[in-house]
């Protein structure tokens, strides 16, 4: 900065009362060169405030847009998707937030009646209600993460570590790999049966059905009935094994964590047939616009930090608080937000 | 940017030269971190006006490639995309849209209102820089980084989206974008509350000029439009890195989608460029013809009434991509009414002009060729928003004679007729009037030669944004206007690198300018020129600013100075002579 | 309105409490306590209502309407007492409320549009989806 510090013509018209605790007042260093008094400059601090959340709410707008199409079009997704979200986990993050919003309402007027001390409480309460918000969020986005429940494409990957993946095919594999093997051979030998029919002179149907396939041709001597009986049950057999070591599986784990187990009953999208076209975007919007709440009490947790920081410098009186104002206003409308966000995707 | 010496030859007064703007600190620091309007609004002219030099670069780049139909200019196709692309985007974001407001409406703003400083010159100076950080990225754009950008300025998904397809310069420009969004935003919020908050006693709403009028609907929309900008870029940078899936019909997007939430803001955009445009033009009429504007608040109005319907037309930009037939009907129909509140304005412009004494100054020449070139822009408009014959006319060159006639034609040329007539308030220095005379000449010919051509070009069907167009079945018709319209856009060139010159010139070698050169009643002139640092020592008390009747030509100084038979109101700023010395 | 006198010796001017020395105007603790306890009742009879299935009485759309018609009172009294919209002047509230008559247009026109041409659309998984899950060996 080079200008050069100006003297200010002081035209302090809107400051009757003198206050004996802020001397320095009758020289405010906060009011700008270009104001009359600290009013003017406070209520337009709030103005620029204001017009700024009008934007921030035209920002959220958008993706408030898209959920509104989406859902308009596609509401067998949301319904599908927000299964997958825990309403006890929402709730309490709404409620977190909300006493949240109360003290840093508190912590305005406690700056309004110069109340440094109560400030400072305030702001570290808001403070702690901001990182008790971002703390649920993450445990919520790290459950998602593991089960794979990702926005776009990322959404048809195998989950990295997830409770609902029923890893059939690995377990199955193998047996699937007999079990093809013993189709093919099945009906090859199928195929040649036919052949040897075809080469037989017709029969009656009667007496075909009658016959014992061993006397149908040379084929057919070493392939009885048992043989074949066998097989299918063998096949059969192996398919219930599996289920009940699913079943075996599960109880065990339900005997843990019965409240997980519970969950554990739903399928994994991916796994699900019921799954609805393209539900992916469920997710999508759910990680974008709640990422960009997010973002926002993050960029609320700095401000707030700042706003603390000046607190310590003394730097708020009753004459002087637009910051405090200003960011209270700020941390509101990220309450406000998420007073749409937790209806909208936590409770469908 | 360096503070402008003063000439040997015109000696003046030490304590004047220390107490204007330009010569209040020195050095190069001194202006990069002023929170002085005035220097910021000429950085941010500086600073427009250089990119304005680069999109016209690829604007003749363009043009020339179409001289012959195989193309002249570029071997590969993908060339001229991205040139056609970067002149498009960077003339419309880094241009035309801050070209009036932040540039202009900067230094006049608070000087026009009685204030001493925008409200927040902190936001303003970081608004400027937030302006300085988009160029960089367009910067970065131009030298191809990730292959460059050709997805056209509008950046339409799934095209830009996926990767292979556009070049993944498309990443860098969102950012940009998206920067270049929030500067927008904040000198919006600026000028709202500066109106509001920072009005001296007497200046209410119905005597401010009509250009704050014009800048205050301008700075609605900003403030109110920009944001849906800034989400439908950060959508599109997402969608792109990671795949997901908003706009992509690949993956369960919808595509017509981005163009509602590309439109939302960019209609409204294109009245970010033309109401400060038609600001200019109110004053520009009214003080160049010495003669009380006509329907002051009709105008006043209009402005917002345009503001308001910007924000419900974006549709017909859509009307061939897929949406529906009735929203196609709906957006049409709101469409038309947008042409009221121009219309209006433009009636009273020519009610103004009747029976005023003109002076064919330069800025008047300007503002006469903005109410041709404009008409011709909104007339053309209406073909556009009628939906048989958008059928037709829509991706031809049609379009693009519109939208240049309204964007080029009317905002960029209605900004350096502001420029011209608050250059000497600016730099404190006359440029020559009739070189002055000279450049307009050949911008406006130039001008109507390049772009009257391609309404004919257009509607014979010969399509936008192609490279080549050898082949076709009028290919000899489109040739012939093709080079025409190429002719016209060196005379275009020429006018500007003359209008370049005289203005250069006269920072060096200008005479001094009075304080109030074309006898203007705003409060800008009531001040010196150029005007000290801190515009006024106190609030001055206002007229009406469009009353005439008291100011008479004073020889001395070749300047309108107050009559000495009619008492002055209030105490106006006489000059700053007290103070900082 | 009475609440704790923090300090005195500014608020004794003003008889009405709520008032005070500087500028702005203060709500008292007690009175933003009571708001908050509203917001939070208010957030339970969502949570509740969430799970009264509305269909038994032929209302399929009614849990996302009354969903929305609390979250819009909360969010009005947020507004309003939280970030004193009520005390402060009309031209903050026109501000905030254009730019949500805004979003209602643009949601409005966005959604009449994709809702009539959405019966052209393909309503099955989407090509690149179908890829991936064909790679994955999960196709339906």
């Amino acid at each position: 900065m080079t200008q050069v510090p100006m003297e200010h013509d002081h035209h302090e018209a809107g400051l009757h009362g003198h206050d004996v605790h802020d001397a320095h007042h009758d020289h405010p260093k906060e009011l700008g060169h270009h104001w009359d008094n600290l009013n003017q400059q406070f209520e337009a601090g709030k103005l620029g405030m204001w017009l700024f959340l009008a934007t921030e709410i035209l920002l959220f707008g958008g993706l408030f847009c898209g959920y509104a199409i989406w859902r308009g079009n596609h509401p067998d997704i949301f319904a599908y998707g927000s299964q997958f979200l825990s309403v006890k986990w929402g709730a309490i993050n709404t409620c977190v937030l909300l006493l949240s919003s109360m003290t840093m309402a508190m912590g305005v007027t406690m700056a309004q009646r110069g109340n440094k001390p109560g400030l400072i409480i305030c702001l570290v309460l808001t403070l702690l209600g901001a990182f008790g918000f971002l703390g649920i969020k993450y445990v919520e986005y790290s459950h998602k993460f593991h089960e794979g429940l990702l926005p776009g494409i990322a959404f048809y990957e195998k989950p990295s570590d997830s409770h609902i993946w029923v890893e059939i095919e690995e377990q199955a594999g193998d047996q699937q790999e007999t079990s093809i093997a013993t189709d093919v051979a099945e009906s090859k030998e199928e195929a040649e049966l036919q052949m040897a029919r075809a080469d037989l002179p017709v029969m009656p149907a009667a007496e075909a059905t009658t016959n014992e396939p061993a006397a149908i041709g040379p084929s057919g001597l070493n392939q009885s009935r048992v043989v074949q009986e066998e097989e299918t049950y063998r096949v059969f057999y192996k398919e219930g094994r599996i289920a009940a070591q699913e079943d075996q599986a599960a109880m065990a784990e339900y005997a843990e964590h019965p409240e997980e187990a519970m969950r554990e009953l739903e399928k994994h999208p991916l796994q699900d047939p019921d799954r609805p076209p393209n539900a992916q975007k469920f997710f999508t919007i759910y990680f974008l616009m709640t990422g960009l709440h997010g973002i926002h009490v993050v960029v609320g947790v700095i401000v707030i930090l700042w706003l603390i920081y000046l607190t310590f410098r003394g730097r708020f009186s009753p004459h002087y608080y637009t910051p405090v104002d200003c960011g209270g206003l700020y941390w509101h409308v990220v309450d406000l937000i998420w007073i749409f966000l937790f209806p909208l995707f936590y409770l469908i | 940017m360096t503070t402008i010496p003063v000439p040997p030859s015109q000696p003046v007064t030490p304590e004047l030269a220390r107490d204007n703007y330009l010569t209040y600190t020195r050095g190069i620091w001194s202006w990069l971190f002023t929170l002085d309007h005035k220097r910021i609004g000429v950085m941010y002219l500086c600073g427009v006006l250089s990119m304005f030099f680069v999109g016209g670069i690829f604007a003749l780049l363009v043009r020339t490639q179409l001289l012959t139909p195989e193309g002249a200019v570029f071997n590969d196709n993908a060339n001229y995309n991205r040139a056609f692309t970067l002149h498009g985007a960077i003339m419309v974001f880094l241009v035309i849209i801050p070209s009036v407001p932040a540039a202009l409406g900067n230094f006049v703003l608070p000087i026009m209102l009685g204030a001493k400083d925008v409200a927040f010159p902190r936001l303003n100076l970081f608004s400027f820089w937030l302006w300085m950080a988009g160029a960089v990225f367009f910067i970065l754009v131009l030298v191809n980084v990730d292959g460059g950008l050709d997805t056209g300025w509008t950046f339409y998904t799934p095209y830009s989206t996926t990767d292979g397809m556009a070049f993944g310069g498309v990443l860098w420009a969102v950012i940009g974008v998206f920067i270049l969004g929030f500067s927008s935003i904040f000198t919006g919020m600026n000028f709202i509350v500066t109106i509001h908050r920072l009005r001296p006693p007497g200046m209410t709403w119905f005597r401010m000029p009509l250009f704050l009028w014009a800048l205050y609907a301008t700075a609605l929309i900003q403030v109110l439009a920009t944001p849906v900008l800034g989400i439908t870029v950060a959508l599109l940078f997402m969608e792109r890195l990671f795949g997901m899936g908003f706009f992509n019909p690949a993956l369960g997007g919808d595509p017509v989608l981005y163009q509602h939430f590309f439109w939302f803001y960019s209609h409204p955009a294109v009245y970010i460029m033309i109401l400060p445009a038609m600001g200019i033009i109110s004053e520009l009429i009214s003080v160049h013809s010495h003669k009380h504007i006509f329907g002051y608040r009709f105008i006043a109005f209009s402005s917002i009434a345009i503001a308001v319907f910007g924000f419900l037309v974006w549709g017909h930009h859509m009307f061939t991509s897929g949406q529906s037939q009735l929203i196609n009907v709906i957006f049409s129909a709101i469409t038309f009414s947008v042409s009221i509140p121009s219309a209006i304005k433009v009636f009273n412009w020519l009610a103004t002009l009747y029976r005023g004494s003109i002076s064919l100054n330069t800025p008047m020449l300007y503002a006469l060729g903005f109410i041709v070139i404009f008409a011709i822009g909104g007339l053309t408009g209406l073909h556009l928003g009628t939906l048989a014959t958008d059928i037709h006319l829509h991706d031809t060159y049609f379009v693009v004679a519109h939208f240049h006639y309204v964007m080029m034609g009317s905002a960029l040329i209605a900004m350096i007729g502001g420029m011209h007539h608050w250059w000497p308030k600016m730099t404190g220095r006359m440029y020559n009037e009739n070189w002055g005379r000279f450049g307009f000449a050949l911008v406006f010919i130039g001008f109507n030669v390049t772009f009257f051509t391609q309404f004919a070009l257009g509607s014979q069907g010969m399509p936008r944004r192609y490279a080549t167009y050898n082949g076709m079945v009028l290919t000899d018709l489109y040739h012939l206007y093709h080079v025409i319209s190429t002719i016209g856009s060196y005379i275009l060139a020429l006018g500007f690198f003359v209008t370049a010159g005289y203005l250069l010139h006269s920072i060096f070698a200008g005479k001094r300018a009075p304080d109030n050169p074309w006898g203007g009643r705003s409060l800008e002139w009531q001040c010196t020129s150029p005007p000290p640092h801190d515009n006024f020592k106190e609030a001055p008390t206002v007229g009406d600013c469009y009353d005439y009747s008291v100011l008479e030509w004073d020889e001395s100084q070749q300047g309108y100075k107050w009559r000495e038979d009619i008492e002055r109101p209030g105490n106006p700023h006489v000059s700053g002579k007290d103070g900082h010395a | 309105m009475s609440h704790e006198h923090t300090e005195a010796n500014i608020e004794h001017h003003h008889p009405k409490g709520h008032e005070h020395a500087g500028i702005g105007h203060a709500v008292p603790m007690w009175f933003l306590a009571f708001i908050c306890a509203i917001l939070l009742i208010l957030t339970g009879i969502t949570v509740f209502s969430s799970f009264v299935d509305f269909n038994e009485w032929h209302m399929p759309e009614m849990n996302l309407t009354l969903a929305l018609i609390i979250a819009t009172v909360k969010a009005c009294i947020v507004c309003l007492y939280f970030m004193h919209l009520r005390w402060d002047r009309p031209f903050v509230s026109f501000i905030f409320i254009t730019s949500v008559i805004l979003l209602a247009l643009f949601i409005g026109f966005a959604i009449t549009d994709t809702k009539e041409y959405q019966p052209l659309v393909d309503q099955n998984d989407s090509p690149l989806i179908q890829d991936r899950l064909t790679e994955l060996g999960l196709e339906k």
